[in-house]
This record gives structure tokens, sequence and C-alpha cells, in this order.
């Protein structure tokens, strides 16, 4: 598994990594604006129950010298946190009554 | 019956003498009105245009467009250290001094000096012509005449301002005023991680600053963000603040606010006790480590205490929540019904995976109730432009609102009378 975006810790979510391990909150957002309540259903539920334990993992790194793999962990962390709108309250991906309104993220922490 | 006391006048809105007839908001939608907004508020006021964090080193630059006063500017840095600004124009022929790619968009970076991309006049940091390409083809040019033309420009608490006045009627202080002021040692420069967000809005400037200068909106626009087991009883109880500040041109809400994580987990959501934040921020706090809490925060004592929003004339929020963290805005029109507006959240900047996951939610959260915010403001303007009504009532926990209108429109009238004044 060489090619495997997350740590083999986390193997069970790798299905989830090239579409959500994004670098960037604009990239999430446009991701979550383009997916299904299906698959981000799907990966609330994964990513939620593994969560914790995922935390856990990245905490082990200072913040600015993660190694990718964790890197990757943490941004999929991020697109939990992303999709948890769609999921949790909206039942739709892009928040009601917006129309084409956008409020984009242009300086952002790193990572 | 009122959660909080209100002044002895019965209102906050008769206590400021603000007058409880319904609003005219023929100043949002008046082309003419905006024009004159330009040279009598904008071309006189103190501006914000960021923070010092923003220029780290000497030789760090940002430009700042402001339509809204036609021009653009140049803040830097200079050899000594000190924070200048200057209009982002080369003294030979005009051309924009600092851009990347498109002219009209905002850039940053560090230099030595500007250079022009025309014909490679360049500046020293001080603002001062260094060079003139072919010097010798030119006719009794001496360089100390042709330096770039200076912006006003000071530093408060870490925020740089700007005046574009000639000469500014008042320093910066003096323009802040006291209850401003009294913020001066709240560590704004330890909360140095910063997320900026910005949208073009079709509404006025002051629809915005209405729309977050009253939280009577906040249980109904954004009900739907939270469990009905907080969101029905929130709604049922209204909102009500227990302060409203005035002081000059510049206004403050301050709310009572909950904790968080003592309320039942029927009314979080999932995310918030997953990540242990929200939309008031995270809930393990860090430590902001002032000696002292500034005189002007929390003015009401709130015990959980919600946030502090300042209200800087003209376009100005700094918000301060009581979560440790605090966030800006600002407004810039380009036209009678259209703004910029800039969102900027700053927290101590995250040492763990567990405090940026934090911040994570933090932030999406504020996007999230901004959308809802910024839309409502469209469905606004363009009901207002039909003129079908001209009077509109507002109660006493939008008396900020009322505020700001009958400032801009003072600093318009001064302004017209100046003019008739220079006329006559």
């Amino acid at each position: 598994m060489t090619d495997a975006l997350l740590p083999s810790e986390f193997s069970d979510l790798e299905r989830f990594a090239v579409k959500w391990c994004l670098a960037t909150e604009q990239e999430r957002y446009m991701e979550r604006l383009s997916s299904s309540m299906e698959e981000m259903q799907a990966l609330y539920d994964a990513v939620t129950a593994r969560a914790e334990e995922a935390m856990v993992y990245c905490d082990k790194f200072p913040l600015d010298e993660m190694p990718e793999d964790a890197l990757n962990l943490l941004r999929l962390l991020y697109s939990l946190v992303m999709v948890s709108f769609p999921v949790e309250v909206w039942g739709q991906p892009r928040i009601p009554d917006t129309g084409a309104a956008y409020l984009d993220l242009l300086v952002e922490p790193i990572p | 019956m009122a959660r909080f006391p209100k002044p002895p006048e019965g209102s906050w809105t008769e206590h400021y003498e603000l007058g409880t007839e319904p609003m005219s908001y023929e100043d949002s939608i008046s082309p003419e009105f905006f024009e004159l907004e330009r040279e009598a508020i904008f071309k006189r006021a103190w501006l914000n245009v960021g923070r010092v964090e923003q220029l780290p080193r000497n030789g760090s630059y940002f430009t700042k467009e402001l339509a809204v006063a036609r021009t653009s500017v140049i803040i830097v840095r200079d050899r000594e250290g000190q924070v200048r600004a200057f209009h982002n124009v080369c003294r030979h022929r005009g051309n924009k001094l600092v851009w990347n790619d498109f002219p009209k968009e905002e850039t940053s970076g560090i230099s030595r000096q500007f250079v022009c991309k025309y014909h490679g006049w360049r500046y020293d940091l001080d603002g001062s012509c260094s060079f003139v390409q072919q010097e010798q083809e030119f006719f009794d040019l001496d360089k100390a005449d042709y330096g770039l033309v200076p912006v006003h420009c000071d530093v408060w608490a870490g925020f740089i301002f700007i005046n574009l006045a000639k000469e500014p009627e008042q320093n910066l202080t003096e323009f802040l005023g006291p209850m401003v002021t009294a913020l001066e040692n709240y560590p704004f420069h330890l909360q140095s991680e910063r997320w900026f967000y910005r949208s073009p809005v079709n509404a006025n400037w002051k629809l915005y600053l209405d729309a977050f200068q009253e939280f009577y909106h906040a249980p109904i626009l954004h009900a739907k963000q939270t469990p009905t087991d907080l969101s029905v009883p929130m709604q049922q109880a209204g909102f009500e603040a227990p302060y409203y500040g005035i002081d000059g041109p510049h206004r403050v809400v301050s709310t009572a606010g909950i904790f968080p994580w003592n309320l039942a987990p029927s009314q979080l959501k999932p995310m918030e006790i997953l990540t242990r934040s929200g939309l008031f921020g995270p809930w393990d706090m860090p430590d902001l480590n002032f000696e002292q809490k500034p005189a002007g925060l929390n003015p009401a004592g709130c015990d959980p205490w919600g946030l502090d929003s300042f209200q800087i004339f003209p376009n100005f929020v700094i918000l301060i929540w009581g979560q440790s963290w605090y966030l800006t805005y600002h407004y810039w029109p380009t036209a009678s019904n259209q703004h910029i507006f800039e969102g900027t959240l700053y927290f101590v900047p995250a040492k763990t995976a567990r405090e940026r996951v934090a911040h994570e939610l933090a932030a999406l959260s504020f996007k999230e109730y901004g959308h809802q915010d910024a839309n409502t403001l469209e469905a606004t303007q363009t009901m207002l432009e039909s003129r079908v009504l001209d009077r509109f009532p507002l109660g006493d926990q939008e008396v900020l609102c009322r505020h700001l209108h009958k400032v801009a429109g003072e600093w318009v009238d001064d302004y017209k009378r100046e003019l008739s004044e220079v006329k006559r």
C-alpha cells in the first residue's frame, strides 16, 4: 500500500481520501457543493466514528511539521467539519435561501 | 418583561435621543446620497485598512483598493519600520504603481523599492523618487519634487488606519474616542491566526452594518442552524442586549452569552460536541494572559458574557468574543447598492491539530451564518429600491441602526453646508 494517502491505522478511511483530502477550504467547499447527500453522509458516518482517534494521531506531531499522511488525515477531519452542516442541519449541500451568494475564504492558516 | 434593565428614559433609543419615529432608508438607495458619502465620509474619516501583522518585515507592503474614494493605496513598512501609506500612482504619467496581472486586484509582498511597470521610475519605501529612466530627456525635473503622494496613516492597537483628507480634522486617537481606545490593552497581537473572507454584496454598505449591529434577527434568520431544543426557546425569548453604548460616531452592543459546554447534548450539533467548538468559538479557550481586562469590555458585566461588537464609523467593526477570539468586518462601498464585505477572524494560533479542528468549525460556522445574512441584504435592497414603502419602524433592539444612519446624514449635511459656504 505504498500509494496510501492516509496512515495505515486509518486504511478504512482510504476510500474517501482522494475525494476529500483537500488542502484549502475553498476546495472543500466546492467539493461539498458538487457532492450528493449520500456521499457526504457516508463520509460523515465513517469519519465521525474515527474522529477522536484521528485527532489523537495527528496530535503526535507538531502542527507545522506533520508527515504527509497525517496531514491528509487532518484534511479529512476538515472535510468532516465541512459536510457537517449539510448532514446535521441543512439536508442539502448549499445553505438554504442563499441563492448565488458566496463568501470566499482567501487567507487561511496552513495547515 | 425585560430581562435586562433599560435606561431611566425607558428605552435605549430615547436615552440616546435618536427619535422613535419610523425611519427613512432613502440614504441606502439614493445614488446622489452615495456620491455625497464618498466625499463627506470616506474622504474624511479614518479608515482601517488592516493590521500590523500583515506587514511583518521592513519592506512588507499591501495594496488596498478604495473604489469609494476612486483610489488605490499602498501600505508599506519602510526601512525604519514605520508604517506609511501612499496613493498607488506613479508620478510620471499616472500608471498604477503596484499591481499584479489584474490592475484592480489587491496584492501584497515584500520589496526594497517600488518600480513602475510602464517606464521604470523607482520609488524608495519612504515614497521618495529614486530613479527616473533617461532622466536627461526631461525638462528641469528634480526627483525631489516627484515623490509618491502620501496618505495620512497612523496605527492604534496594531490596527492601521488611513485618512484621505488633505488635513484630517482630528488625529486618530481623537477620532476613535474614549469608548474605542479603552480597548487599547486587549491582546489583539497574540491572536495572529488570520482567516480572511471576502464577498461582493448587492446592497448598500449601511444595510450590512445594520444586519450585524442588531441581534433581533438572530433567533429567526439563523434558527435552522441550531437544534430545535435550543432554537425554539431562543425564538420564544427573543433577543435583548444588556447594553448599548454610543460615543460620537461610534457604537457598541454587548450581549450575554451561554456556556455551550453546559447545554444538553440535544441542544448542540454533534459536530460541536465532537470538536468542542461552534459559532461562539472554541470551548477550550487559550489563555490571553492579559493582566487587566480592558475597561471597555463586557460593559454590563455579564457572566457568561457573549460578545462586544464595536462599530467604528464609518465601515469598520471589531467584534470581541467572550470565548477569547475576535473578528473584524469591513464594508467597502462600490455603488449605492453594492459593496465588498470583508470578514477576518483572528485566533491565538493553534498549537495542536485538535485546536486547529476546533478553529475550522468556528470559521465554517461564521461562513454559514454570513451567507444567510448576505443574501437577505439583496432581498432588502431590491425592495427598498421599489420605493413602495418609505418609512420603517425600528425597535429598541435596533437602536444602533438608527444611530448609524443619523451619523451618516450628519456628516453629509456638514459637507453640504461647507460646500455652500465655500461657494458664497
